[in-house]
């Protein structure tokens, strides 16, 4: 897939051809991760989850964000990773979608990184099938390498358990 | 003032003010189709409205102003400045009538002959020439000023440039000095205004001139006080509040409930305030939403107009309490059911004015129609003073459409024969009419009045009419929830759903006894089926027990299905706001939403509709969780005569119906043969098969065995069992559905809780095994006998028509309807034969066959009808729409006759 082909209405495609875009940076395992910083709504400690029986394995439940009822999601699972232990201190990362708001569950959240165009590139041939289905590339850092997140599609696991 | 001409008042102004606005726009767009057509329908509601308020000055001028727009829009008039102009002056008119309208409620005497005159010639004319002089209106001062433009270009056409024109017509508008003078300047010999009875339209032009701005000035607030006091606002932004103010008293329950700890604290008193000021915004925001019930009345007066009409009877709709207030939401939910009744009454409920006054009372019948407040409800009754319900002809409607047998209907109280009426397909009206009598209606009348969490009751006497009482809560946006737990996970439960609360541990009188596996619970003389949360939704319990022996059973109804939850705890009852959940997880039916409790955590709200069918499905594990419980209440219905025994070493007692059971014999054990393994005992010249109940037990060897002889085409099979009891007269209540194939399910037969067996699962284990042992051939020739397709809406038919016939040595295809046969059909299957019943919801049999009859491929397929219906009359029916034959219910061997006969085996 190449860059020119994107939906443009995704705010991280529009700054890859843009220009500089800030992401906010997450691991999940021993990977980086990086999701737009204004599609961020909050950046959250642990937080009193309420489990949803029957629901998907990668719904970790609803908690209660300010009033709202956000649905916590547990990115590990998305990506196909073993959970951590329950004790394990996580850091969530909300974002909104289709006018509701979703949690991403990830290991650590790390700063802010303004990154440029350049850096940008498509993912490897050979990345993993799991990986290319929730994002379009990987920024080149100087001593690691960081993947977009595109959140509508990660939060599209539903219907790709449907299909 | 009136209200409805309070509220012309306030949608004219309204529309008044766009069309200004929208006018000068197209004045400037002349080609803009979009535009004008919405001009012309804004003049036109406005001539609409006030023919029909009878207000014929305002309609005169209206009227004439659209014939004008009505000649631009066919191109016949030339979109000129002067003929808009012309149109904002009766616009300016039609103001100032609606001003002197408010302020008197009438319409000022006098008349706009001028201004009409002038607007017919340019209709007319196409834009000639128009001199004379002209009447004034009331307070359209301003008026003379426009004048001047119409007749400048008239007199002088040419001479005048259009962009002078439009400029003078802007200036106009703005009603600026300057203009007055140089367009007074212009026309002071055009225009002489006559003396009307209002005095400041006898003021000559200069005066007039000099009037203008100020009369203006006071007219516009004149105008729209009423406008004022009311705003349009969007109904999302409405929710919107709705939404945030719940979270406020949410957010107060949560600041009360800290507080609560913590007695001697500061803020308790500036917290007590803000409770209260809380309370008082949700009570106003809530306000918003709320809406007179009798908007949702306010088509009924016409419908029985019409009705009486139609069906030739004097019918009064009186209505009382139509300014009763409800959420909006639930009054748009109600209104449909409300006119279906009122239709009803008036169709089936009010007689003829002869039959009336033959039975003393008044030619005139009444509907009324009452809503009134009572805690928190809202009850809305629905009257008349007609023929009422007679008991008799819905008895007699119940049992011929097979609803109750004879003798039990002859049982039923008033009351429980006038509940067939929510059944569906039910109608007593003798023939179908187009307002009512399709029998369609008031089970769904009952099901959207149900959904909305309201009740529905009747009261009715024969000859003195019926009433129907319902009972609807005030808004949906707050419930009332029962706060549960279990195995540490804390759910919220609609507390309209909920019946009683239960507790159950092994010391009291209330025990949960399991059958099969199955919990249920004895509950005043009838066996309730018990759903355990944990197991319904997966939870694992923290210390790993099973369904605690002390537990809570909340008993939940749904519809008329009641059902038991096993829960660890119970909680309060909590006012909840029920939020949707997540489009991801939309899929999970057992939830209806969630919400935020006072603590801030976030709980799920069961969805007890969800968890019926769940539970269905749990139990029989073929997806048919609704249909089960149908067919529990069917078979409920039908009294049949029951053999109990006991069997498989079980104490329980367990039944099989008695038709189904050839001959009870005691069997020699002693006699007993082993074939393969298997026992058999010569029987009447044949080898007889002996299953036990229990796979596998083994037969003891000497002694006398109780055996239920089973035949089948010729073949017969014993069923061991170890005590014959009794035969009982009973209705076959299947309350628990079975997770072994071998029963039917279980039932309170004669007190106890008993299994009712499948009897066609040991005869295909019978048979099954006897095809085995005896030669192959037979069995392939006998297989070869054809396919058949059964269409019956019981699975109990099902069950036992399935095994019968695959005994006797058919391919059996079974379906639960008429529909899915039809899908059958579509995709290409065949088949040699197809038994179907008659009675069953949605396509009736017969409708079915004359589908199939007219279908390409099933049109030559014989079908044979199966029903308990079988008069000279249903057969001639069913010989018509196509059966081939027509077959008594249980009489297998009528129906292997035909069915060898049809298919020719």
């Amino acid at each position: 897939m190449t860059n020119s082909n994107l939906p443009a209405a995704v705010v991280g495609n529009l700054a890859v051809v843009a220009g500089a875009q800030q992401y906010v940076s997450f691991m999940i395992g021993d990977q980086s991760f990086g999701i737009p910083v204004l599609q961020v709504h909050d950046v959250l400690g642990p937080q009193r989850i309420t489990r949803i029986p029957l629901s998907p394995p990668e719904i970790a439940g609803s908690l209660n964000l300010r009033g709202r009822i956000v649905t916590a999601i547990q990115a590990r699972c998305r990506l196909g990773l073993d959970p951590l232990p329950a004790d394990a201190e996580t850091m969530s990362i909300v974002v909104e979608h289709g006018g509701e708001l979703y949690s991403l569950i990830v290991d650590s959240v790390g700063e802010v990184l303004t990154l440029e165009a350049r850096d940008f590139e498509s993912h490897p041939p050979t990345m993993a099938p799991v990986i290319r289905d929730v994002s379009n590339g990987i920024y080149r850092l100087n001593d690691s390498l960081l993947i977009v997140l595109e959140v509508p599609r990660f939060l599209d696991f539903v219907r790709a358990e449907a299909a | 003032m009136d209200e409805l001409l309070s509220e012309f008042l306030t949608e004219t102004s309204e529309s008044l003010a766009e069309l200004d606005v929208q006018l000068v726009r197209f004045e400037q767009n002349p080609n803009d189709q979009g535009l004008l057509s919405n001009i012309f329908r804004l003049v036109h509601t406005i001539k609409g409205t006030c023919g029909f308020l009878g207000l014929p000055r305002l309609e005169a001028v209206a009227h004439a102003s659209e014939n004008v727009l009505g000649k631009v829009r066919d191109g016949e008039l030339d979109v000129t400045p002067d003929a808009i102009s012309l149109v904002l002056e009766s616009i300016d008119c039609i103001k100032g009538l609606l001003g002197a309208l408010e302020e008197t409620e009438a319409e000022p005497a006098g008349n706009d002959a001028g201004l009409i005159d002038r607007l017919n010639a340019l209709a007319e004319g196409g834009g000639a020439p128009v001199a004379e002089p002209v009447v004034e209106t009331v307070a359209a001062d301003e008026d003379d000023i426009d004048v001047p433009d119409n007749a400048a270009i008239g007199t002088r056409p040419g001479e005048t440039p259009l962009d002078e024109l439009e400029r003078l017509f802007q200036e106009t508008e703005v009603d600026s000095d300057e203009a007055d003078v140089e367009t007074e300047a212009e026309v002071a010999v055009a225009v002489e205004p006559d003396p009307t009875p209002k005095p400041a339209a006898s003021k000559d032009v200069a005066v007039a001139k000099e009037t203008a701005p100020a009369a203006s000035g006071e007219q516009a607030p004149r105008e729209s006080q009423v406008a004022n006091q009311t705003i349009r606002v969007n109904v999302d932004l409405l929710e919107n509040l709705m939404t945030m103010v719940s979270e406020l008293v949410l957010t107060r329950n949560q600041l009360m409930q800290i507080a609560r700890h913590e007695k001697d604290n500061e803020f308790n008193v500036p917290l007590q305030r803000l409770s209260q000021v809380t309370s008082e915004l949700q009570e106003g925001v809530m306000k918003t939403r709320m809406q007179p019930i009798g908007n949702a009345w306010s088509k009924l007066p016409r419908i029985i107009r019409d009705l009486s009409q139609d069906l030739d009877k004097k019918i009064d709709l009186i209505m009382h309490g139509a300014d009763t207030e409800l959420d909006r939401q639930v009054l748009e939910l109600i209104k449909d059911p409300l006119t279906h009744m009122v239709r009803n009454s008036a169709d089936h409920g009010i007689e003829n004015p002869a039959e009336r006054l033959e039975a003393g009372k008044p030619e005139t019948g009444r509907i009324t129609l009452d809503a009134y407040h009572e805690g928190g409800h809202i009850i809305i009754q629905i009257g008349d003073d007609g023929k009422g319900l007679d008991p008799e002809k819905l008895k007699a409607k119940a049992v011929s459409s097979g609803l109750v047998s004879e003798a039990e209907a002859e049982a039923l109280s008033e009351q429980q024969i006038q509940q067939f009426i929510f059944r569906a397909g039910f109608s007593t009206a003798a023939k179908v009419t187009s307002v009512s009598g399709r029998g369609v209606g008031m089970d769904v009348v009952r099901t959207n009045i149900e959904k909305i969490g309201g009740t529905i009751e009747l009261q009715s006497k024969l000859g003195k009419g019926s009433r129907f009482i319902i009972k609807i809560p005030l808004t949906l946006a707050i419930v009332s929830a029962l706060i549960v737990e279990a195995c540490g996970e804390r759910f919220a439960i609609p507390q309209l759903s909920v019946i009683e609360l239960v507790r159950a541990s092994a010391a009291s009188d209330h025990r949960i006894e399991k059958v099969q596996g199955i919990p249920v619970l004895r509950l005043r003389n009838r066996l309730l089926p018990l759903v355990s949360l944990q197991r319904l939704l997966n939870l694992d319990s923290p210390d790993g027990r099973e369904d605690g022996c002390e537990s809570f059973i909340v008993v939940a109804q749904v519809g008329t299905y009641s059902f038991g939850i096993l829960v660890d705890r119970v909680f309060d009852t909590e006012e909840i706001v029920v939020k949707p959940v997540a489009p991801i997880l939309r899929h999970l039916s057992l939830f209806s939403g969630n919400t935020i409790l006072g603590d801030g955590r976030v709980i799920m709200i069961l969805d007890p509709n969800g968890i019926a069918q769940a539970t269905g499905e749990i139990m029989v594990n073929d997806g048919h969780g609704n249909e089960e419980s149908a067919e529990a209440r069917a078979l409920a219905d039908e009294k049949t005569s029951l053999l109990v025994f006991r069997g498989a070493g079980e104490q329980a007692p367990k039944a099989v119906p008695l038709s189904l059971v050839a001959r009870l014999e005691e069997i020699d054990l002693t006699t007993v043969e082993y074939s393969e393994g298997r026992p058999i005992v010569q029987y009447r010249g044949q080898l007889m098969p002996l299953i036990p109940m229990e796979g596998g037990a083994k037969l003891g060897t000497e002694g006398r065995q109780p055996v239920l002889v089973f035949t089948d085409n010729g073949r017969s099979m014993g069923l061991v069992v170890d005590q014959i009891i009794d035969i009982v007269e009973d209705r076959i209540n299947v309350e628990v559905q079975p997770e072994k194939p071998a029963l039917m399910g279980s039932a309170v037969i004669a007190g106890k809780a008993t299994d009712v067996i499948d009897a066609g699962y040991y005869l295909t284990q019978a048979f099954g095994d006897w095809f085995r042992l005896t030669n192959e051939d037979k069995q392939g020739k006998k297989r070869a006998g054809g396919r058949i397709l059964v269409v019956d809406d019981s699975a109990f038919f099902r069950n036992l028509l399935t095994p019968l016939l695959s005994v006797a040595g058919y391919q059996v295809t079974a379906v639960d309807g008429g529909e899915k046969a039809l899908a059958l059909c579509d995709r290409g299957e065949e088949f040699d034969a197809i038994i179907s019943d008659i009675e069953m919801p949605g396509m009736n049999g017969f409708e079915f066959a004359e589908k199939v009859r007219s279908s390409e491929k099933w049109g030559n397929t014989p079908i044979v009808a199966l029903s308990s219906r079988t008069s000279s009359s249903d057969l001639d029916r069913g010989r018509a729409v196509g059966f081939t034959d027509y077959v008594a219910k249980l009489d297998r061997d009528a129906l292997l006759e035909s069915l060898s006969q049809t298919v020719g085996v």
